[in-house]
């Protein structure tokens, strides 16, 4: 498979479109919740935009893929419409999930968005089963697990990780360690590391820098490759860092005082994306900001029209528990 | 139509489906057994041979032996449904959901609802459930008002060879995830089954006994305790009503309460623990709808609040009996007696 460098130009225009979106959509979600008009919980993927469009570059509406609690990002890449996604935090009837599900269930199992998650590390297992699907139906699809440094000490996940080897299923585990499971470091949650966990189950592992999208899509590729030729599972160690807190309304005390200024400055995937590209002179910086124009005006418009949007009425609260009952 | 026992009936049910279905796989731990270790292959079949002989047809691919970590196959069976197969995973012994609930009631049971309508999880967990084979606390619970207490789950409680066939066809074929009960001690069991594939519709109640003084609702095994204690006490002229709901969730409350109504007195057979129960349910219910109905008290005939005991002396006392219903039954048919009698 090519380097993410050797991508074609429309190939590097649509990375970039995804990655410009999650942070539109998650910088306008911030000052949508901040002015009180977003219900709920929400969790920001901003800051983390290269490992869901990396990885999710390689893959289509036969490949799956699970979430977490921090499920914007994730949703975006794999192409639920962004549209339905906005509504769906909004709580409107015409969200994507009906407004049943909000900003921790976003899913749509036809783009093969298995669903972010309210629950740490039960997304493993899920994986597990849509790798299980594709192998078994012959489908020659993957199935891709998000998972954060939290989540990876959950018991689901180690797990997954084992049954995953055992019955040699097209799965990925990617690690997202953003440095911190709600406020605790990782550096002090994660005994041993996690590639050497990988390693320890028998999965191929790789330790990747999660800013660099080049970087992941390279890695993703060897990973993916090697699920759909029947070589089994990965484990990627991912890292990066979030813009915002574990949830909106996070005072992010626990961090230092200039961390997350210094990670805008020197680690944002989206400047270090840009510059690679037009260094390379591949796309030219007119090309970028083109994008960055439109992507505002569509995540503006989704905004207005949610705001718009009419919402749920209680003849919708006893739909959909069951198929049929 | 031939003499099966409860065992394979289950197991004629899951094969005619695979056959069926290519989609339908079947997962658990040591459901074939034997893999790896340089003995025999199938060794088990599940740790009761249910499911004994279903590798030798369908293979390996569809016949999945996991390791010892409840949580992921479970949750994977929930991925696999919601992305196109109908696993039917096996929960040994119905106690180990505490190591996997979260797949069960957060995930699978969710699903549909959170992503407004658009997921399909067709996913059945047979699981082993009740007292009876000095198995002790952990290893003998029933459990099965915890599951019916979560919306998105299915709930199926077969009481006998028949049922049982009929109602894992069922739960194999409905597209909502299934809790589907198999009581350890009616394995055994032996009744007349059809050879051909059918399908018992869930939330329908069967009415097993049909009478005039006593409405007795009685749930899975239980069911076959209540019809005993009936046919005792029919020979005293005492008759009673049998509602095998079949389904916990959905449960047929229109046969439930009609057959309340009827006789006006209503006893509650239910092997699990008294409080939030089957029994305490289906009071609840009557005492809403048929109180007008009602010439006695309803009785809930259950286990008591405690863990299962081991000693096999303990155990005895422990399980709802016979003699406890017919108890129960004549208790609240003396007691119009005796206040007319004061």
């Amino acid at each position: 498979m090519a380097s993410g460098l050797q991508l074609s130009r429309e190939e590097l225009l649509v990375a970039y479109r995804r990655m410009r979106t999650i942070r539109d959509f998650e910088d306008k979600v911030h000052e949508e919740f901040s002015a009180g008009n977003i219900p709920g919980f929400v969790h920001l993927y901003a800051g983390e935009e290269a490992s869901a469009v990396g990885f999710c570059m390689h893959l289509d509406d036969r490949d799956a893929i699970a979430s977490t609690h921090r499920g914007h990002g994730h949703s975006i890449a794999k192409g639920c419409d962004v549209e339905g996604m906005m509504h769906e935090i909004f709580g409107r009837k015409d969200g994507l999930c009906g407004g049943k599900g909000g900003s921790m269930h976003i899913a749509d199992l036809s783009k093969g968005m298995l669903g972010a998650n309210g629950i740490v590390g039960a997304g493993a297992p899920l994986i597990c089963g849509a790798a299980l699907t594709a192998k078994t139906l012959g489908t020659g699809g993957v199935a891709v697990c998000f998972v954060g440094d939290g989540g990876s000490n959950q018991g689901t996940t180690l797990e997954s990780y084992n049954l995953a080897k055992v019955w040699n299923l097209p799965a990925i585990f990617v690690v997202e360690d953003n440095g911190y499971a709600e406020s605790t470091a990782s550096a002090w949650s994660v005994g041993g590391s996690q590639v050497g966990r990988g390693k320890g189950f028998g999965l191929a592992t790789h330790e990747v820098d999660g800013f660099d999208f080049f970087a992941v899509f390279d890695t993703a590729a060897e990973a993916i490759e090697l699920a759909r030729s029947g070589g089994g599972p990965s484990l990627v160690h991912m890292k990066l860092a979030r813009h915002y807190g574990h949830f909106e309304g996070d005072a992010m005390t626990y961090r230092a005082a200039d961390e997350v200024a210094a990670l805008k400055a020197e680690s944002d995937p989206l400047t270090i994306f840009r510059q690679r590209v037009t260094e390379t002179a591949i796309l030219n910086g007119a090309d970028l900001d083109e994008i960055d124009g439109a992507v505002q005006t569509e995540i503006d418009r989704c905004v207005a029209n949610a705001k718009d949007a009419a919402m749920p009425t209680e003849s919708d609260l006893l739909t959909d528990v069951y198929v049929s009952y | 139509m031939s003499k099966k026992s409860y065992r394979q009936a289950i197991a004629e049910a899951l094969t005619q489906e695979m056959r069926r279905d290519p989609r339908v796989v079947i997962m658990g731990e040591d459901i074939a057994g034997g893999l790896g270790a340089p003995g025999e292959d199938d060794a088990w079949g599940g740790p009761l041979g249910v499911t004994k002989g279903l590798m030798a047809e369908f293979g390996r691919e569809r016949v999945l032996d996991t390791p010892i970590s409840e949580s992921a196959f479970v949750g994977a069976a929930a991925g696999a449904a919601a992305t196109g197969l109908r696993p039917v995973a096996e929960l040994m012994f119905v106690d180990f959901m505490g190591v996997c609930f979260d797949q069960i009631f957060n995930q699978a049971a969710k699903f549909r609802y959170m992503f407004g309508g658009k997921a399909v999880t067709p996913m059945v967990v047979r699981t082993m459930y009740g007292a009876g084979f000095r198995a002790a606390s952990q290893h003998s619970q029933c459990l099965y008002p915890l599951f019916t207490h979560i919306p998105g789950l299915k709930v199926a409680l077969p009481s006998n060879a028949y049922e049982a066939k009929g109602l894992l066809t069922q739960a194999i074929r409905d597209d909502d995830p299934v809790i589907f009960f198999e009581h350890k001690a009616m394995y055994d069991m032996e009744m007349e089954v059809p050879d051909e594939p059918y399908a018992i519709a869930f939330g329908e109640a069967n009415v097993t006994r049909e009478g005039d003084d006593v409405t007795i609702i009685a749930f899975g095994r239980m069911v076959n305790l209540a019809n005993e204690a009936a046919d005792n006490l029919a020979k005293n002229g005492v008759t009673c009503t049998v509602v095998d709901p079949r389904t916990t969730s959905p449960l047929d409350r229109e046969t439930i309460l009609e057959t309340a109504e009827e006789t006006g007195r209503v006893v509650v057979v239910d092997e699990a623990h008294p409080r939030c129960s089957m029994a305490s349910d289906i009071a609840g219910l009557v005492a809403e709808e048929a109180f007008g109905a009602l010439k006695a008290p309803i009785k809930l005939v259950t286990a008591p609040h405690a863990p299962v005991p081991f000693s096999p002396a303990l155990e005895d006392i422990y399980i709802p009996s016979v003699a406890k219903i017919e108890a129960a039954v004549t208790e609240i048919v003396e007691y119009g007696e005796k206040a007319a009698a004061e």
